[in-house]
């Protein structure tokens, strides 16, 4: 506060900037409050320590706009939050997680409460500061000693003299007969500086543009190349001490940093000696048969049934024949380079000996991946039980039918 | 020492009515020449413990992670574990600034401002973690959408971005909200400063602030809208931290029940943080008829109750890990409770459901050792409550073969220190130099009580 008073040569004494009434309680306050309203005055206020109750209805002060403010900024937080997110992961950079839609509300909806109640909140209090006109360095009550009570214990009635209604005489008299402790002349303030002190101009100066020299800064180093290395700010994290796959190590005689599988080693519970049931053949040749250990019944038709729906269906879909939904998805882009998956109830994979659709499905073929890894050798034979099943139902005759079938098959048609 | 001043402070305040006294007693204490000794010794070692955060991060940034304990398959521990502390600690600032407020708790007033100040230095001290603990701690900026050389923005979908909006609102937020209930009360330090270097910098921070009606009612409408606006925040900081966890698929996070689960603790732990720091220093700056006995009671049935909620949660988890019938939510469980972790879970369960209920006899929660007592030992069950997520969550992954024990190292023990350090710094320098309780509202509040007169 600017309330230092600096001798100053001005002509004649302060012009009058208003009057200023002590009261003792928030009461005492009230009353006089509702005098200054009733006499039809416009440019005064009341000053108290803490907001007093009903002071609002005494002074006739009209409700603030401030919470109209408020709806604006929580709106504008709002769509800057959706509509930015939509931007930067649905558009500018799209994401691809796990398949899911590039820009859906749900996902987003965090981000933009956050983001509605962080632009309200700076809105009520910026707005709050703006519309009661803070900061407010010098005001001509801050040379009245008595004032430094206004945060303390005392209330105060401050008519202005600009006021249209202002008569030095009558308004004294209002004031003083209004219950007031004590009644004041406020001079306006012609002893503080008008203006900010040079001393303090040029050192904001000087901040502001020495605060522009990092960024100038960064601004070079990006247009700018250096013959230097980069420099290394975590050392240990950029040296370890380990071999990298593919790298070079001096130690071993063929210079690799992977080591081989030693000859003749097999891991546990990979000893596939049953070429029968591991690789489909007999004797090097696709076997017609399933291996012996596979039975044929219910249960492993139930086994690949659920298999075939997890693993198959994507391309194969849901009876074989090659209209999955990334066969739809494909045919659909029409990119060109799509081989699309076979129809397994055709004649060709009908005749085809088991042995080999256990290949296929175990190594692969054309863009179809192996699935050896993923699906254990019984569930793959599995797999082919319910495929024959499939290809068998998509070409059925009559006399595959039950009597009982086959008549209502008669009586349908 | 009989010309030390703060034997001023068990004086009887000066002033010849009840709003001068009520201005005396709070504000002689940020205006005394002098703070108590025990202020100096409490200085002493916050200071000593905040340079201990400082050597700690200083050794972290130069050597790496690698100083942690952290180790596969337990990568998240001790760092998570004290940012979730801290975030949660800071809650009931919020809680009783704001949802108090909109209820009309009377007695939040004796005790708002100086929760408030512990919210934000709570919240300071969680942003530190997850500031250090990305590994490469010059690039923390890649959590915010700020053009980059990569063209990239970050994954608004992923809960972990979800964290530093939810946590930088909170922050600013609080920040906002704790300042313009400062504003009337800065004005009061301002106007009663003898020296130019005080009037310059309480002048400055009231921005010019005068009391004027008018000013007062748009100060007023925009302090409820805060109030409004921060309920809802409060309650969504912790149940976003809580989607860090229940979003992933691992066992023992992935539960729908930690959203207000999380909350719930949040305000339990924050709770008792405030009562553990509001006893001695009502204590030492002679505040004892402005934070009253009633107060701090009111503040014991709140952990009480929340404390209750969370047991609560305990067991729910334990049966829907039953009931769901997963057999690896059922391992993660029984594992925490009867596995090589089972000491901290007791300790946890003691600590946050069977101490508390001693607050059900008058006696114990109107006693102030009892409160300090039972109240630090919340605190103590709540850092374990997180860890126990955390750590027991991890530490058994679905292969036998990625199972480990997580051993904290003496940085992870320096780190947490030091986070203590900033706190309790922060907060004896507030003591210090602001006011304590929040003047002008108490003063409202007296007026009402007593019709307007004095």
């Amino acid at each position: 506060m600017s309330s230092e008073p600096k001798p100053k040569a001005h002509s004649g004494p302060a012009p009058l900037h208003g009057l200023l009434a002590e009261y003792e309680s928030p009461a005492a306050l009230m009353r006089g409050a509702e005098k200054v309203r009733n006499a039809g005055f416009r440019n005064w206020d009341t000053f108290t320590p803490f907001p007093v109750h009903g002071i609002d209805g005494a002074m006739g002060i009209k409700p603030t706009i401030l919470p109209w403010l408020i709806l604006g900024g929580g709106i504008t937080g709002c769509a800057t939050a959706l509509g930015f997110q939509w931007w930067a992961n649905g558009v500018d950079y799209p994401f691809l997680i796990s398949g899911k839609p590039y820009w859906s509300v749900a996902a987003n909806i965090p981000i933009t409460f956050e983001l509605t109640v962080l632009f309200a909140s700076i809105t009520a209090v910026f707005g709050m500061l703006a519309l009661n006109k803070l900061p407010m360095p010098a005001h001509p009550l801050d040379l009245k000693e008595r004032f430094a009570r206004a945060t303390d214990d005392r209330f105060y009635v401050l008519v202005q003299a600009s006021d249209p209604v202002f008569d030095e005489k009558d308004t004294r008299s209002l004031l003083e007969t209004s219950g007031a402790a004590a009644v004041e002349d406020v001079p306006e303030d012609v002893a503080s500086e008008p203006e900010l002190p040079r001393g303090i101009l040029y050192v904001l100066l000087i901040v502001a543009a020495a605060s522009t020299i990092p960024f100038a800064m960064a601004a070079y180093a990006r247009e700018s190349k250096s013959p230097l290395p980069r420099h290394h700010i975590v050392p240990d994290m950029d040296f370890q001490q380990k071999f990298k796959a593919q790298r070079m190590n001096p130690f071993f005689a063929d210079k690799r940093a992977d080591r081989p599988q030693i000859e003749g080693t097999i891991a546990i519970g990979e000893l596939h000696e049953d070429e029968h049931l591991y690789a489909g053949k007999l004797n090097g040749v696709f076997a017609r048969t399933f291996p012996p250990s596979i039975h044929a019944d219910a249960t492993t038709m139930e086994r690949g049934r659920e298999r075939f729906g997890i693993y198959c269906t994507p391309c194969h879909g849901q009876v074989g024949e090659g209209d999955g939904m990334v066969a739809h998805r494909a045919t659909s882009l029409s990119e060109g380079t799509w081989v699309p998956p076979s129809n397994m109830t055709e004649e060709r994979i009908r005749l085809m000996p088991v042995g080999e659709i256990f290949n296929t499905v175990t190594n692969g073929v054309r863009n179809m991946p192996p699935y050896a890894r993923q699906i254990p050798a019984e569930d793959r034979w599995a797999i082919i039980l319910y495929v024959r099943a499939l290809q068998r139902s998509r070409a059925a005759e009559l006399r595959d039918l039950s009597e009982q079938e086959r008549a209502s098959l008669i009586r349908g048609g | 020492m009989a010309s030390v001043d703060y034997d001023s402070w068990y004086q009887p305040p000066k002033g010849d009515n009840e709003i001068a006294k009520l201005t005396d007693v709070v504000l002689r204490v940020a205006e005394a020449k002098r703070p108590p000794i025990g202020w100096y010794i409490a200085f002493t070692i916050a200071v000593g413990m905040l340079g201990i955060l400082g050597i700690s991060i200083a050794w972290l940034f130069w050597t790496g992670i690698g100083i942690w304990g952290n180790m596969h398959p337990v990568v998240w521990a001790w760092d998570i574990t004290n940012f979730v502390f801290w975030v949660g600690i800071g809650h009931a600032g919020t809680l009783i600034s704001a949802i108090l407020f909109l209820l009309r708790q009377p007695w939040r007033t004796a005790i708002n401002r100086a929760a408030e100040a512990m919210t934000i230095f709570a919240v300071m001290c969680a942003l530190i973690f997850p500031g250090i603990h990305i590994g490469r701690p010059w690039l923390p900026y890649w959590m915010l959408p700020i053009p980059n050389q990569m063209d990239m923005w970050p994954q608004f979908r992923s809960p972990l971005d979800w964290d530093v909006f939810a946590v930088g609102t909170y922050f600013t937020v609080s920040l906002l909200f704790w300042y313009v209930g400062l504003i009337p009360d800065i004005a009061s330090l301002r106007d009663r400063a003898t020296s130019t270097v005080r009037r310059f910098v309480y002048g400055m921070f009231s921005m010019g602030w005068r009391g004027s009606s008018r000013q007062w009612h748009r100060y007023e409408r925009a302090y409820l809208i805060l109030a409004a606006l921060s309920t809802p925040l409060v309650l969504s900081v912790h149940s976003v931290v809580s989607f860090d966890f229940a979003t992933a698929q691992l066992p023992g996070w992935h539960t729908t029940i930690f959203p207000p689960y999380f909350v719930a603790g949040a305000i339990f732990s924050g709770f008792a943080m405030v009562v553990t720091l509001l006893v001695p220093a009502r204590q030492f700056f002679g505040l004892k008829n402005v934070i009253e006995m009633k107060h701090l009671e009111a503040m014991n049935k709140v952990i009480l109750a929340t404390g209750t909620m969370v047991g609560y949660s305990y067991g729910m988890e334990f049966f829907i890990a039953w009931y769901s019938g997963s057999s690896y939510e059922g391992f993660a469980f029984i594992n925490r409770a009867f596995g090589p972790y089972a000491w901290a879970y007791w300790t946890m369960v003691s600590c946050n459901v069977i101490f508390p209920q001693l607050y059900w006899f008058k006696g114990i929660r109107t006693s102030l050792w009892g409160m300090m007592i039972i109240n630090v030992l919340v605190n103590v069950g709540m850092w374990f409550e997180r860890f126990v997520i955390i750590v027991t969550s991890l530490h058994r992954d679905f292969v036998p073969s990625s199972w480990g024990y997580y051993i904290p190292t003496k940085w992870d023990f320096m780190t947490l220190t030091g986070s203590f350090g900033l706190f309790f710094t922060l907060f004896l320098l507030f003591c210090r130099y602001l006011p304590m309780v929040a003047v002008a509202e108490v003063k409202a509040q007296h007026a009402a009580a007593h019709g307007g007169g004095h």
